[in-house]
């Protein structure tokens, strides 16, 4: 008895190897996980590095516009703060931004999707009619419209940015349950009489897995430039807030005088998209079993 | 936990108190399945009927769409809706008819009492979930067992199929064509079901392997006192491995009987083309001899007997009226109108 409970906990074992071995072998997503964890680590430990009221928005008039040195790497920015502090303090709302409202979108999508799919007929077109009434109204716009009528904080943000996202993750993930529901092991698993539920939730959602897993962390991307995009033109995270958005958005009277304001919060937006894309692509292609050698 | 468990306990009973004592294990009387969609009627199937008793195995043959999968999947009450409809039919598996119980009674019965094997070993495995635990699913559900007694089990039907139960925690891609099938085995066997349906299960395999998991079959199924219906195209696969022979032609039973009577004492002119048709091993000629024509289009089936326009025998009376149901003997049958002549018989006979 002990022994067969042995081989099923290491069965489960092997299997978190042998995705992680997979994963191994992908060298640009280990660079980007590297810094992904570089990034995230930096996001939870901000207030330890960095005092939110003497580093990020206390002003130094005397040092403003400073290029980057020694002392301030990424310079200073047109009231003196140091914006490698300012930048580093922003890590922490990008990715809480990105990340939850993926998170939301996905949670309500992916099960609207999931049954559209795969009850098909009337409930899929009521559905589907539903959710093309919020596709039809361009993503941008729709936030715009969301955050103003909400307000513009934090929050209201991310809520206005995962509405968005819904549409994208029921569409993705009811084209690919209606392919996969189609197939015979979807039939055998009725054969052998297993309830509707386990269906879904055992056979066919699992075989969706990496489309909805490379979408959303796409959309994590979108969404990090989307609020970037937002607070730019005021309607994000409101100022002193040191958002990646609003910073480029300060930068803009300077531009001429001070590039490095506005180089640096765009190679920060920048490189944390394309880190996240990697990483959806390692993951991608280390958990489905189909590419394993 | 313990509510399924319960839930399961209620429905075992209710479904004890529909069924009826019977010595077959499968009956179907005048099933009719059409698929109906807007712009047409597919006949798939057209009253058929027949009896399998305990223990026995039925070979069903037939060209392809001549409506033998839609038939069997019709015993699990599987046909998928829309567009396919049961018109009319009984259908009793084990004494329980399919179609007078609920959809948490036939979940019951899926799996328990009859099981399916499927055609494609490639794409009958769900690619993310590891064989053992696809066997161990099919406990789990009809069984009030642990997960590790599931997989205890699960491993047990690998070794029983030829597997190395060590490799019960791979993921199908890992296995061959055979050993999927193989598996596909196992899932169907894991809860002993008394009726076994196979429809074609060696079509995708290469015929060194077909004959070992045929072998396999009928061992699996002794030992287990189930009676199977093997749906297959291959008349040397039922010479094989079948008791009972029924030939299906556009959604018909043409000629029904034991081995011996359709093999031997063939009498329907479509079984004979079926029979001349195959190569011959003493007798090498440059030509086979195929059946001219194709199978009627379903949806468009003729009035009188649907073989009339492919038939050597063939007569006006042929096209005008449903074929007459000849009985030759207690288990034989032929639908063909030619038999009102007592006279008349087919020429594989004569020739032989």
């Amino acid at each position: 008895m002990k022994k067969e409970k042995d081989t099923t906990i290491s069965v489960k074992e092997n299997r978190a190897v042998e995705i992680w071995r997979q994963y191994r072998r992908n060298k640009g997503a280990m660079v980007g996980l590297a810094i992904l964890i570089l990034l995230i680590l930096v996001a939870i430990f901000a207030d330890v590095i960095w005092d939110y009221n003497t580093d990020i928005i206390d002003m130094r008039i005397g040092n403003r516009l400073a290029p980057p040195s020694w002392e301030h790497p990424f310079g200073t920015d047109n009231y003196g703060r140091d914006m490698f502090a300012r930048i580093g303090y922003g890590t922490r709302y990008s990715l809480l931004i990105g990340f939850a409202s993926v998170l939301i979108g996905t949670l309500i999508g992916v099960p609207i999707g999931a049954i559209s799919g795969y009850v098909g007929g009337k409930v899929d077109n009521v559905i589907m009619r539903i959710v093309d009434t919020f596709t039809i109204i361009p993503s941008l716009l729709m936030t715009i419209i969301l955050v103003s009528v909400l307000g513009t904080n934090l929050f209201n943000l991310m809520i206005a940015l995962s509405i968005s996202t819904i549409p994208v993750m029921t569409r993705i993930t009811r084209a690919s349950v209606m392919v996969a529901r189609n197939n015979d092991y979807i039939e055998s698993a009725r054969a052998i009489g297993a309830p509707t539920a386990t269906i879904l939730l055992k056979h066919v959602l699992p075989n969706c897995f990496s489309p909805i897993l490379v979408q959303a962390t796409l959309r994590v991307g979108s969404s990090i430039i989307s609020a970037a995009g937002l607070s730019y033109i005021g309607l994000g995270v409101p100022l002193p807030t040191p958002e990646w958005g609003a910073l480029l958005s300060a930068s803009k009277s300077f531009i001429i005088k001070a590039q490095h304001m506005c180089l640096f919060p765009g190679l920060a937006i920048m490189i944390t998209v394309m880190v996240i894309n990697l990483v959806g692509d390692g993951l991608r292609g280390a958990l489905d079993p189909k590419l394993k050698r | 936990m313990f509510k399924k468990q319960q839930n399961r306990v209620r429905i075992a009973k209710a479904l004890e108190t529909k069924r009826t004592s019977t010595p077959y294990a499968v009956s179907v009387e005048d099933l009719t399945v059409h698929y109906v969609t807007s712009k047409e009627t597919v006949k798939a199937v057209n009253g058929i009927s027949f009896k399998l008793p305990k223990k026995r195995t039925l070979g069903i043959v037939g060209e392809t769409g001549a409506g033998k999968t839609t038939a069997m999947l019709s015993l699990m009450n599987m046909v998928p809706d829309p567009p396919g409809k049961i018109i009319s039919g009984n259908i009793q598996v084990g004494g329980l008819d399919i179609r007078g119980l609920s959809q948490s009674e036939l979940k019951r019965v899926r799996g328990k009492e009859i099981a399916m094997i499927f055609q494609d070993p490639m794409t009958s495995l769900n690619p993310v979930i590891t064989v053992g635990d696809q066997i161990a699913e099919s406990l789990l559900l009809h069984q009030d067992i642990s997960k590790q007694e599931a997989m205890e089990q699960a491993r047990g039907m690998l070794a029983k199929v030829g597997i190395d139960p060590d490799r019960a925690g791979e993921y199908p891609h890992q296995f061959s064509g055979g050993m999927r099938q193989r598996v596909g085995i196992a899932i169907a066997l894991a809860c002993k079901p008394s009726v076994l349906i196979a429809d074609e299960p060696t079509s995708a395999l290469d015929v060194t392997i077909q004959a070992q998991i045929l072998h396999l079959m009928r061992e699996l199924k002794e030992e287990n006192d189930s009676s199977m219906i093997l749906i297959t195209h291959d008349l040397g696969v039922v010479a094989e491995l079948c008791d009972d022979v029924a030939v299906m032609y556009a959604g018909n039973i043409v000629e029904y009987g034991t081995l011996e009577d359709v093999f031997n004492h063939t009498k329907h002119p479509y079984t004979e083309g079926l029979f001349n048709s195959l190569p011959n091993i003493h007798n090498r000629v440059s030509k086979l001899q195929p059946i001219p024509g194709l199978m009627p289009d379903p949806s468009k089936l003729p009035d009188g007997c649907a073989f009339a326009p492919r038939c050597p025998y063939a007569t006006e009376a042929c096209k005008a009226q449903a074929p007459y149901i000849k009985h030759f003997s207690e288990s034989h049958l032929a639908a063909c109108t030619a038999y009102h002549d007592e006279a008349f018989a087919i020429k594989r006979r004569e020739t032989e």
